[in-house]
């Protein structure tokens, strides 16, 4: 059994017992402990089911690698699913449970699929979907349903918050070992200001397991005098708990801080996504262990030997009292000193190797331990727990030699530096055979803006294992050229499967990658089915595509992919690395985004009386403005009608403020003007209106509005709401980039003033109630404009109108929008005043036949389609969209054109539907003719309306449509006159 | 005359910073040729120093601040504006400038305290240990755009459009709340 | 992520802070123009594996717009300039010629 260790453990803190539980049971572990070591120390092996074939798993390692030892953890509004234990620090209170697995984790029906292993190999998704829908729906879809998924999905609302922050520095160094302290340290002595990141809570990385000297110093004194050092410097930044998660274009690096997991509800974010710009970036990610390929690999108690010791040396935790150790190179045996220190037992060290020599080894051998050369092992005994293994000649095919009873197995198959940071950005690695080893390329970096290298690997990193080798390579921060072996360790030899002639039957057993059940037989079945690319294997298989991403599993699978293609392994090369190096929450990529301040809501300075006077707010663009404003018991549609019909009876107030304003300025303003415009606008005369268009390069009808001519050199602007900042960017474009000799200025005034449209029979009544300007017809005739001062604040007041009604619309400083509106609720009580929204606006444009940009525009739509001939100059020589309208296609007289509809039966059209043509196209589907842009129905007429285009539409007034609609049903509409309303603008004319 | 009112009408958040919605102040974009010596004489003449590209130019109670390569903003006092707009018109009539009065289009906050530049850290991508003094810093404040710049020691002032100052407040008051300071006391 | 440094204001700006802008330095033809010139004005792009004259606006920032040399591939920024203009300045094209001998040119 696993059990604490009664003395030892470097990181934890006895004196502070802290409680947990695991699927409900009571367990005691201290502070420093991870969830895992916790875990283990209160004999909990088994800790979850793998993927495909739900079997048994246990802890493999004791870091990022882990791909088992996932849980689900923390509850309601907090809980989260996978988990790592091994990197998640343990803290009162903790609760977890295990995952994937039905009903128990002790007893699991799903584990049938391992018996059934021979039919589900690798390519089994692939492969089912190739059978027929019955096959798929009644055999395997329920088959995959129940075994599929990891950890159940939270049902509610995060509780916690999040954060991002943004860093700069000289040198952002990633990891914070000997190597990486060691570099962060020189880069500050030159005067770099430095950024170091650790992923883990704590400084020096595996040196104070794995022993040595450093400066003569023991690597615990060593670490802790640098980070003395380093502290006292004010160019150097340290963070622990964050983790460069990836390297980016031009130095930018994301750094995931673990601010408030193990204190949930303090208040503090529980992370924070650091987006980080650093000239030079310095990997010290130090390196991962790899597992060896041997039957029965995966039960739980098979551990890494790096892993094991860690248990051991950092928490005092002993995952069995006989360790047998496996391994093909010296590092192993560190494993089995520090066990023998502990007073545990190393029945025997199995060496692939055939002759083992060096210090390590001698001191094994010293201590009475049984180092046995050129073995393996045959198979693991055991299921939910090692009882021992069967040992056999690594050159052989499995012969038994003898069995070892042991509860616990570490395995090492040799060290792959992290090259993902390297990776990330375009770094290219090297192939080092006689370590079996990828390694950072020093000749081909990842490069930044300047075209130069953007990161230096250093440390295991880079390969580089010894730390008298760490630090010389630190003091210049660049790569040593020869790369040496640790300190007076033999070399390895490389494994791939152990032994190296083993059948089928063994190869069947040996796990690649154990949380998704892919085996040695998997890679060399996809290699025999063609699979010839790493990428490819890797989604066929499945292989590194768990949530440990391949960190365990991708070396060992694409050698053995190398070897069934025949082919040396830099041939094969490797999957891509892709950031994050491990999963980052969602909250933290998300950061202050959520809630309220999801994304910016814009308000006009009438926003709070809207929403305190019943409105059903409409999204326009980041704006909300009111659909209407609904009284009490009152449903949308009669909300709406009601504020049309009283709009055109007595009335209407809308908050126009939204409507983009922008000021042109400027001697060639009008020739400016001219040229953005279809229609002609330097003739305007000052204190005129004019409807004027733009349109794209394309030609198509891009946004419309009001013109209104200032004064001899400046026009204002009139955009529509969502076309604001487009056109002013637009316009901009234009003049710096186009005609940039023009003497013309900008100024983007949208939000300088908020606007009011005063609409209605009683609106001239109401202004005048206000005060203070001259509004009757000879005094402001339409389309004309003036500026005074209304209900005493300083105005401009239009005459323009957009529902045929006699209109003002009346700009005024934002500062004092909401007073001049409640000067004209006031002032509108007995004239039958109501405000509307931004429904009776569309309502009411429709029966006018006013067109909206955004309906019965889609960026295909020419102002030709529209009958906006009109506004269209004959005289200009030129205007944006002028050559792309005399394109053929833009020419012609077949393209769909703008007409009224009223349907037969006085119904509403539905919106977008298509009118019917005779016969079918190509694909067999009906022809059509014209579709509908717009369709209300009209409180005026009391009957429904509709625009829409259709083709030869102006030429075919009476003619009758069908409309096909949900159902099968066919609507039946006449086209005619798209103005409803007023032809003859008797009523804004007044 | 009815009281003008600002976006938030003052609203303050006290966190490791203290955030505050200045209230109404008058701003005028002008864009011109700022090498003109007329311009500059104008400027005086209304209390304004002309700033060096991409700096604040701060006397009294008016500041002028460089935004673009032909485009100034310059504070001063709410009620100031529209005279001073009218004054720098005519002072500079038949010029090719455009003075617009912009004090309602905006917000301004203010966010003080020793650690300010933490909450600003979390929502600009600048780096503020190599923020000049002086210096304006036009960038986005998470999903807006913002003028920034130091005004006084421990503080800074920050611009919005007044639409999104309910947003600004918002995420301000998020990146100040206490706990979260970016560097240990 | 990229950075460039715009040319109007100094200001090195992320590309949050940016607006991209499409192929820098194309000819506009407007009426009278033939069919084939207005359609590689509106439609054709370059699109390289390498260097690349590009627009951007400083958006978040001055607002002006500027143009830049950049690898397509590498992201390596060769310079950037102000929009003024219809070819690249002769410095920046020999920058390029020393840092990427084989280019062919502008054309
Ligand atoms: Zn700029």
């Amino acid at each position: 059994m696993s059990t604490r260790l009664a003395t030892g453990g470097r990181l934890i803190d006895r004196t502070k017992p802290l409680n947990f539980t695991f699927n409900g049971k009571r367990l005691r572990g201290f502070a420093g402990d991870t969830l895992a070591s916790a875990l283990l120390g209160a004999n909990q092996m088994l800790l979850g089911r793998s993927f495909k074939y739900h079997r048994p798993r246990g802890l493999v390692g004791s870091g990022v690698e882990e791909p088992n030892a996932l849980v689900g953890l923390g509850r309601s509004g907090r809980f989260e699913p996978d988990q790592r234990t091994t990197t998640t620090e343990l803290f009162d209170g903790a609760e977890t449970v295990s995952q994937n697995h039905w009903p128990t984790l002790d007893l699991d029906i799903g584990v049938v699929n391992n018996w059934a292993y021979r039919f589900l190999p690798a390519g089994f998704y692939y492969k089912t979907f190739m059978f027929p829908r019955f096959a798929w729906k009644h055999l395997f879809e329920p088959i995959v349903r129940r075994s599929a998924g990891l950890g159940r999905a939270p049902s509610l609302r995060d509780e916690d918050r999040y954060e991002q922050a943004y860093g700069f520095c000289d040198v952002l160094v990633a990891g914070g070992g000997v190597a990486g302290l060691a570099a962060a340290l020189a880069a500050a002595r030159k005067g770099a200001r430095v950024i170091v990141l650790e992923q883990t809570a704590h400084w020096g990385g595996r040196a104070p397991v794995d022993g040595g000297t450093i400066d003569g110093q023991s690597p615990d004194d060593w670490i802790r005098n640098t980070l003395q050092t380093i502290e006292k410097m004010e160019n150097v930044t340290l963070r622990r708990r964050c983790m460069a998660a990836g390297l980016y274009d031009h130095g930018y690096v994301l750094g995931y801080e673990q601010i408030a997991d193990t204190t949930p509800g303090d208040g503090r974010p529980r992370h924070r996504l650091w987006r980080i710009r650093a000239a030079r970036v310095v990997t010290a990610t130090g390196a991962l262990e790899r597992p060896l390929a041997f039957a029965g690999n995966d039960v739980p108690g098979v551990m890494l030997a790096s892993g094991l010791r860690d248990y051991l040396v950092n928490w005092a935790v002993s995952p069995g009292d006989r360790t047998v150790i496996v391994t093909n190179n010296d590092d192993a045996y560190r494993t089995a000193l520090a066990l023998h220190e502990a007073g545990l037992v190393v029945p025997a060290i199995l060496d692939a190797r055939a002759s083992v020599t060096g210090a390590l080894p001698d001191a094994a051998r010293a201590l009475g331990i049984r180092v046995l050369e050129g073995r393996g092992i045959a198979k693991v005994h055991g299921g939910k727990r090692v009882t021992g293994v069967s040992v056999c000649a690594q050159a052989g095919e499995g012969s038994v030699l003898e069995d070892i009873a042991c509860d616990a197995v570490a395995m090492s198959g040799g060290w792959s530096p992290i090259v993902h940071l390297w990776s990330h950005c375009g770094g290219k690695l090297l192939w080092d055979a006689p370590r079996a080893m990828f390694r950072p390329d020093a000749a081909r970096p990842p490069t930044g803006a300047d075209g130069q290298p953007m990161a230096v690997a250093v440390g295991a990193a880079n390969g580089v294992f010894a730390l008298s080798a760490i630090l010389a390579e630190a003091k210049d921060t660049a790569p040593a050229p020869a790369i040496p072996a640790p300190d007076d360790e033999a070399p390895m030899a490389p494994v791939w499967v152990m032994p190296q002639g083993a059948p089928d039957a063994l190869r069947y057993k040996m796990w690649l990658d154990f949380q998704n059940d892919v085996k040695v037989s998997d890679v060399q079945l996809a290699a025999r089915e063609g699979y010839a690319s790493v990428e490819h294997t890797k989604r066929y298989t499945t292989l590194g595509m768990a949530t440990d991403q391949g960190k365990l599993s991708n070396i060992n699978g694409l050698a053995i992919l190398s070897d069934a293609l025949g082919q040396p392994i830099p041939a094969t090369g490797t999957t891509t690395f892709r950031p994050p190096y491990t999963p980052i929450s969602f909250g933290a990529i998300a950061g202050e985004a959520r809630g309220e301040i999801f994304q910016p809501l814009r308000r006009t300075p009438m926003h709070e009386w809207h929403a305190t006077h019943g409105a059903h707010w409409e999204p326009v663009g980041l704006w909300r403005r009111p659909y209407t404003y609904l009284r009490h018991g009152e449903g949308l549609h009669d909300s709406v009608r009601r504020e049309v019909r009283n709009t055109r009876a007595a009335v209407g107030l809308l908050d126009a403020s939204t409507l983009g304003k922008i000021v042109v300025k400027g001697p060639d303003a009008g020739k400016f003007l001219d040229m953005l415009y279809t229609n002609m606008m330097s003739t305007l005369p000052v204190g005129k209106c004019r409807y004027g268009l733009m349109c794209s390069e394309n030609g198509f009808l891009s946004d419309d509005g009001v013109v209104v001519r200032l004064s001899e050199d400046s026009w204002l602007c009139h955009t529509t709401s969502g076309g604001a900042d487009r056109i002013h960017g637009w316009m901009e474009d234009w003049l710096q980039c186009e005609w940039w000799d023009w003497k013309v200025h900008t100024v983007n005034l949208t939000e300088q003033f908020a606007q009011v449209a005063v609409v209605g029979p009683n609106a001239r009544k109401l202004l005048e109630k206000l005060g203070g300007m001259d509004v009757s017809a000879a005094a402001l005739p339409f389309m004309t404009f003036t500026e005074g001062v209304l209900a005493g604040i300083r105005a401009r007041v239009f005459r323009i109108s957009f529902s045929g009604e006699l209109s003002y619309e009346i700009a005024v400083p934002a500062s004092e929008g909401m007073a001049f509106w409640t000067a004209c609720l006031q002032a509108g009580e007995d004239l039958g005043l109501m405000p509307y929204g931004t429904e009776a606006l569309h309502i009411m444009r429709a029966e006018k036949g006013f067109i909206m940009i955004g309906d019965e525009t889609d960026g295909t739509v020419i102002p030709q389609d529209l009958g906006l001939g009109w506004a269209i100059s004959k005289k200009k020589a030129d205007y944006l969209g002028k050559r792309a309208q005399e394109r053929a296609h833009m020419a012609n007289p077949d393209r769909w054109q703008l007409v009224g509809l009223e349907t037969l039966d006085g119904s509403v059209l539905p919106d977008g539907v298509l009118a019917l043509a005779a016969g079918v196209n190509g694909n067999g589907q009906k022809n059509t003719q014209g579709r509908v842009t717009s369709t209300y129905f009209s409180p005026t007429l009391n009957k429904g309306i509709a625009m829409g285009l259709v083709r030869h539409g102006p030429q075919r007034m009476g003619e009758v449509l069908d409309f096909p609609t949900e159902g099968g049903k066919v609507v039946q509409a006449r086209i005619c006159d798209p103005v409803f309303y007023d032809k003859d603008g008797e009523k804004q004319n007044v | 005359m009815s009281d003008p009112v600002s976006a938030l009408q003052g609203q303050t958040y006290d966190g490791f910073a203290r955030i505050t919605e200045a209230g109404l102040h008058g701003m005028i974009t002008l864009r011109a040729d700022l090498a003109s010596k007329k311009l500059a004489k104008a400027l005086k003449t209304q209390g304004f120093a002309l700033p060096e590209p991409r700096r604040v130019m701060a006397s009294g109670d008016r500041s002028a601040l460089w935004m673009s390569p032909d485009e100034l903003l310059l504070i001063l006092p709410y009620d100031q504006a529209a005279p001073t707009v009218a004054a720098l018109e005519g002072a500079l009539a038949g010029e090719f400038v455009l003075v617009a009065d912009v004090s309602d289009a905006r917000a301004l906050f203010r966010i003080s305290g020793a650690r300010a530049p933490e909450v600003l850290a979390k929502l600009c991508p600048v780096d503020f240990a190599r923020l000049a003094p002086d210096e304006v810093r036009r960038t986005r404040a998470a999903q807006v755009a913002a003028a920034l710049w130091c005004s006084a020691p421990d503080e800074f002032s920050l611009i919005s459009f007044r639409s999104v100052a309910g947003y600004v407040m918002g995420v301000l008051e998020h990146s100040a709340r206490p706990g979260s300071e970016l560097t240990c006391a | 992520m990229l950075t460039l440094t715009c040319p109007c204001c100094g200001v090195a700006a992320e590309e949050t802070e940016l607006a991209p802008g499409g192929e820098a330095h194309l000819k506009r033809f407007g009426p009278g123009a033939s069919d084939e010139d207005f359609e590689t004005y509106m439609f054709a792009r370059k699109n390289p594996k390498g260097v690349h004259f590009e627009r951007w606006r400083h958006a978040y920032g001055c607002g002006k717009w500027f143009l830049a040399a950049r690898c397509t591939a590498t992201l390596e920024v060769f310079g950037t300039y102000p929009a003024q203009t219809t070819e690249p300045p002769a410095d920046l094209i020999a920058r390029i010629k020393t840092r990427r001998p084989d280019w062919e040119g502008c054309k």
